[in-house]
């Protein structure tokens, strides 16, 4: 195979930037498509042009690395799939493919592909986890959770923060990510003592860097891990309830 | 040879005197393991080390470098604990460590099945596994904390699979005959990790723990025999920067990528351990390196890693290749009586579920004979077909769905119609800096933790015992530990990051970059990284011998040389360039591979995954020898051109009595 | 706000928001504010059903239409005055537009912000459809609409034989006008794409979704968009062409 590369090099954060136009040839439909870049990268180191940053560690999907807008889809044209794992079968012989990074103002560009996610570290810092001290923990079976409870926690908590769903809504909204981190935690029965104030302060933490949500579904179409928008009302729906919410109360039953 | 290399110091100095270095007893070293009887040992020992007050803890700034399970648990906790914690990573989040790739899952001794587990049954499985060549005490501890592991994960919403009641489930695993492992889907190492970061993150949150993200450890400080700091650089702006604690700690993974080829994150590597290995910290049994029997065959040439598909497959998988030598059929139509499912044929007790290296040593066997399958012929088939037709396809779905779409996304097979091709690939570091009972390195105030250090797994890793490892050492371990060298520090402020100590190892640090941008040589990094993963591969790989390390000793340093005069590294410092990290991991590999297969030469015997073709039974079993080799090698850095220096660990076994594995 | 990337880990977490009472800091998230629009939308949705049900009178004949315009002042007598009933509701409607539309323009100056830079390379969306990428679009067309049908049938000022209380004749003056009931229906059709989009939206705004029912959402938005766009259409378009009366 053989396919023509119109990448988006960036020498630095507040530089310009530009599509340059690369042939690779010799491409293997086997090849998955960041192998191209290390073809394309050995070929370009070989003229004495700089390589092609672009993040990427595990290659197996699930780091959450890798991170291309790739012919207007992030992470390319199959769904269900990290760019790491898009091969090039996927791809027609000839074929030419455009490649951009993330763009968000909370995803700065750092150089050609690689962009700073760390906003999605403060959304976590603001209260994404279950308060639980290292030693404090009781026999892990005395806390029962339903089947279909942690079955849905884990669906969410399968996201790997890439931030395909930010890259691809029109909004900039990091409704996706945020909600599968909030539902993951508040679906638990772990989770329910720091439920009302971990959506607030999640969500306004996510606001001060993201857009809003206006339902467009584009984030649940390019997740690699697939992760349903029903969190993402679950989320609005928790954090409405948590703002008339009665909190002294919130340890009664009914 | 003129090494043209950075190395330590002006004018290769050798590496700075270790103070009283711990435990250098006279007859080799001590790993400092308590008294008493080995169920005991830690309570005893927990009770015995010196604690520091609370209102003392946050005077001490501990530097942990690593953010994957041992290091975010770690940091997490000593945060928790009240001490000032710096963490640096070279991710750009701790979340993507390379934990986040574990599939399968975790053991604990819980005995929620009552299959007959207990934690003195993982302690033996753990020794036996690791093929006697692993400290008892460490392990008994190991096996003891796995039980507190998942209640701290449960509590922390880690969503571990379920069974309809609500309790959790569990499933057996490569080489175990007691179902004793949690799993959340095919997703274990990221829930894990996960938990362990939104841990940190909360530590973050409170201002207990200072991160710093894409920001690479690139050397450790030593003064006066004491760790006392690290220097890195920032990966984004290039700015070399020194941080100094009163205790470094390293988690920084292990060194499966010296193949090149292997199932490890691309940026996994030894720069951390070995560096600090040249400052004085000695590298344990670096020839123990894993094979893991079910990975993905390579495709191609370009092929730039190995996935690999979780063990938890030889559960319901059966392992066989065509019986004719070069049958071209494809798999379906090859009826049953011509297949031939070797490990059942040759282990009828433990057929599909032999421990990692007999299972790989056993494909390497029949692709090596010429049977193997698919279209470069190496590969072995794992046919789920039976379990489908026992159990049904939604079951199968259940268990190991994202496996099966990994599998069909990477091949363009679907392994619902044709059997999965799979092939072994190194996964897994056993060795590792040598660390004594407190996970303290033979430097004072370097600790190790993780895959990084080399305790507990001996020559050979049981499935789903390094996430155990990962998370007994930083949850619970270290932060025990550490008051025990911390305390008689109090009132000393750390060394200022002004101090000459510091300044000597950057300016080695910007040499050693500057060095490489300056070579502008005709090869890629990567082309350097091929090449010693060839040498490894072929010559220390799944099985070594004699002859063929000696050629990889005397090929590695050619290459290291050329290195040296012929890399191209383009770019500058100060921008983000990703060839220069590169370089300076390929540098380190460069050396390090050396070392790996020096020591693989020194150990003449097999054991666990270190497999010697001369030392192996009538039936090519492992040959061990525990009269000469019941030790752990640790080796001492002596200067750049000197031959590093052995130092022996002798191991005792009151426990566990060694016994010759047998998996027939 | 953001770091500034190559000083990644020196820039302090981001600032926190200032106490302030618990309207405005409820009003202040954007969570809140689709909230409030999905609250608001169905307010709006509500009366747009029920000015179509009263509006499809002019079928009826024009004695039924007006009598129906003539109930709507009476409603609430005798408990209420004269029209303040009528003009409650005006009012909850006002209030209702008013979020609606102050609500839908904050949330998009802060979608811009959220992405000053646009892609360079032309999109290629996979869910987001011609309704949910219109709103705005939609959103201001019928703004322009409103405002210009109030002129024409509630104040009559564009409107060339206004007559107050004869609803019946307002509508066959205006509609005459060939241009007008073009604009009508263009405004209506979207008016539909609108309210398709919205009326799926503001279940997940408000957070209500269950596996049993979720589809269903789907097809009421398209159940309601199709008939108040259908109702909507026609009564332009049979005016116009002379279909009737
Ligand atoms: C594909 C795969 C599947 C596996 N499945 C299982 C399983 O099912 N069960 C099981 O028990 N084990 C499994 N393992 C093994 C297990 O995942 C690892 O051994 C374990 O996660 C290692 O954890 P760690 O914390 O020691 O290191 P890592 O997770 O490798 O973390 C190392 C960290 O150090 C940082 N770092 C390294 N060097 C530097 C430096 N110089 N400067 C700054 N930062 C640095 C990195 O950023 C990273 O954060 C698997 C391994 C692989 C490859
Ligand atoms: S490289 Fe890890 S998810 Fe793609």
């Amino acid at each position: 195979m053989k396919v023509t590369l119109n990448v988006w090099r960036q020498r630095s954060p507040n530089d310009g930037g530009s599509f340059q136009i690369y042939e690779v040839d010799e491409v293997s439909p086997d090849m998955s498509f960041l192998e191209l870049f290390d073809v394309l990268n050995e070929q370009l180191i070989e003229k004495g042009e700089e390589p092609v940053a672009f993040d990427h560690d595990c290659r197996e999907g699930i780091c959450g690395s890798c991170s291309m807008m790739i012919n207007g889809r992030a992470h390319g044209p199959e769904s269900g799939t990290a760019t790491c794992q898009l091969h090039m079968r996927k791809f027609e012989d000839g074929a030419t493919i455009t490649v951009e990074p993330w763009r968000a103002n909370a995803f700065p560009i750092i150089k050609d592909l690689v962009v700073d996610r760390s906003a999605f570290d403060r959304i976590v810092e603001a209260g994404g986890y279950i308060t639980a001290p290292t030693g404090t923990a009781s026999e892990a079976n005395l806390i029962l959770v339903p089947k279909e409870v942690s079955d849905a926690a884990m669906d969410a908590a399968a996201c790997i923060g890439c931030g395909a769903c930010v890259a691809a809504c029109p909004n900039g909204a990091a409704q996706l990510f945020t909600a599968a981190k909030i539902q993951h935690l508040n679906l638990l029965p772990q989770g329910q003592p720091e439920r009302w104030s971990r959506v607030i302060d999640m969500v306004d933490t996510m606001e001060e860097f993201f857009g809003s949500c206006t339902n467009h579904r584009e984030c649940e179409a390019v997740c690699p891990k697939e992760i349903s928008i029903d969190f993402i009302a679950l989320m609005n729906r928790d954090y409405i309830r948590a703002q008339f919410k009665q909190r002294r109360l919130t340890g009664q039953k009914s | 040879m003129t090494r043209l290399h950075w190395s330590p110091g002006p004018a290769a100095a050798p590496a700075p005197p270790v103070g009283k270095a711990a435990g250098s007893a006279a007859n080799g070293l001590n790993g400092r393991i308590p008294e008493g009887p080995i169920a005991d040992k830690w309570s005893n020992h927990k009770f015995d080390v010196k604690l520091v007050n609370p209102a003392n803890k946050r005077k001490f700034r501990i530097v942990v470098v690593g953010s994957g399970l041992a290091g975010a648990s770690a940091a997490a906790t000593l945060g928790e604990l009240g001490y000032a914690v710096t963490m640096i990573t070279f991710h750009d989040s701790p979340r993507r460590a390379h934990s986040i790739a574990a599939q399968g899952g975790i053991n604990a001794a819980k005995n929620y099945r009552n299959d007959g587990d207990s934690v003195h049954r993982l302690f033996y499985d753990t020794i036996k596994g690791g093929d006697y060549r692993a400290r008892e005490a460490n392990v008994y501890r190991l096996a003891e904390l796995s039980v507190n592991i998942i209640d701290q994960c449960v509590a922390q919403g880690v969503p571990f699979a379920r069974e309809y009641g609500g309790l959790l489930d569990n499933r057996s695993f490569g080489g175990a005959q007691v179902s004793r492992t949690f799993y959340a889907r095919g997703q274990t190492g990221q829930q894990l990790l996960l938990g362990a970061y939104q841990a940190l993150a909360r530590q973050v949150h409170l201002g207990n723990v200072e991160l710093h993200e894409r920001t690479e450890m690139l050397d450790l400080v030593i003064k006066d025999g004491r760790a006392v700091g690290v220097v890195t650089r920032n990966l984004v702006s290039g700015a070399v920067r020194s941080f100094s604690g009163h205790a470094v700690v390293l988690a920084t993974g292990g060194y499966s990528n010296v193949f090149f080829l292997s199932t490890n994150a691309m940026a996994s590597n030894v720069t951390a351990i070995w560096r600090a290995h040249k400052r004085g910290a000695y590298m344990a049994n670096p020839c123990f390196t894993q094979i893991h029997p079910t990975c993905i065959p390579a495709s191609d040439d370009f092929q730039s890693k190995l996935t690999l598909m979780s063990e938890s497959l030889r559960n319901d998988g059966r392992i066989w290749v065509p019986k004719e030598f070069g049958d071209e059929r494809p798999p379906n139509q090859i009826p049953e009586e011509e297949r031939d499912y070797y490990l059942e044929r040759r282990y009828p007790a433990f057929g599909n579920l032999v421990p990692r290296d007999v299972a790989s040593r056993a494909a390497k066997h029949e692709v090596d004979a010429g049977r193997g399958v698919g279209p470069q012929k190496n590969g072995v088939y794992l046919d789920l077909s039976t379990a489908i037709a026992r159990v049904g396809r939604d079951v199968i779905d259940e268990r190991y769905d994202n496996l099966m779409q990994m599998y069909e996304r990477i091949t363009g097979e679907d392994p619902y119609v044709a059997p999965m091709r799979i092939y072994p690939a190194v996964h897994y570091t056993m060795g590792g800096l040598w660390v004594d009972y407190n996970l303290m390195s033979n430097v004072p105030g370097l600790y190790v933790l993780g895959e990084a250090n080399f305790s507990d797994h001996g020559a050979n890793r049981l499935g789903a015992s390094a996430l155990m490892q990962g998370l007994a050492d930083g949850y619970f371990i270290l932060p025990n530990t550490i008051g025990d060298g911390l305390a008689p520090l109090l009132g000393e402020d750390p060394v200022p990051t002004d101090d000459p100590a510091f300044a000597e190892v950057e300016s080695a640090v910007s040499d050693q970059v500057k060095q490489m941008l300056s070579v502008k040589g005709t090869r890629s990094v990567d082309w350097f990284h091929r090449e010693l993963g060839k040498i490894m591969w072929d010559d220390c790989g799944m099985a070594r011998s004699a002859e063929s390390l000696e050629k990889a000793i005397a090929e590695i340093p050619e290459l290291r040389s050329e290195f040296w005069r012929n890399v191209r590294v383009l770019g500058e410092n100060e921008s983000f360039n990703q060839s220069l990290e590169k370089a300076g991991r390929v540098a380190d590999f460069l050396e390090f591979g050396e070392l790996l297969c020096r020591d693989a030469l020194h150990r003449e015997e097999s054991c666990g995954g270190h497999f010697r073709v001369e030392h192996q039974t009538e039936d090519g079993e492992a040959l061990r020898h525990d009269d000469e080799f019941s030790y752990v090698a640790a080796w001492e850095h002596t200067g750049d051109h000197a031959q590093p220096a052995l130092h022996k660990e002798a191991l005792e076994f009151e426990y566990a009595h060694p016994s010759q594995r047998s998996y027939k | 706000m953001t770091k500034v990337a190559g000083d990644l880990t020196d820039a302090p977490a981001s600032t926190r928001r200032r106490p302030a009472p618990f309207v405005v800091t409820f009003y202040r998230s954007a969570i809140a504010k689709k909230w409030l629009m999905a609250i608001s939308g169905i307010i709006l949705l509500g009366y747009v059903l029920a000015h179509l049900v009263g509006n499809l009178k002019v079928f009826l004949g024009k004695d039924d239409i007006n009598h129906y315009a003539e109930w709507l002042r009476e409603l609430g007598e005798p408990a209420l005055p004269h029209e303040v009933l009528l003009w409650g509701m005006r009012i909850v409607l006002l209030g209702a537009f008013v979020i609606h539309i102050v609500a839908a323009y904050q949330l998009t100056m802060m979608n811009r912000r959220a992405r000053p830079q646009a892609y360079r390379s032309p999109r290629d969306y996979v869910a987001a459809d011609f309704a949910s990428r219109t709103m705005r679009w939609t959103g201001v067309i019928v703004l322009l609409f409103v405002i210009f049908h109030l002129l024409d049938l509630t104040f009559g000022t564009v409107n060339p034989g206004y007559e107050s209380g004869n609803v019946y004749r307002n509508m066959i003056a205006s509609f005459e006008r060939v241009p007008v009931a073009i604009a009508y229906i263009v405004a209506n059709l979207a008016l539909g794409i609108h309210i398709f989009h919205g009326a799926w939206s503001m279940f997940q705004s408000l957070g209500l979704n269950n596996p049993r029912y979720n589809a269903w959402r789907r097809y009421f938005a398209m159940g309601f968009a199709g008939a108040i766009t259908t109702g909507n259409v026609a009564i332009p378009l049979i005016i116009t062409t002379g279909i009737y009366p």
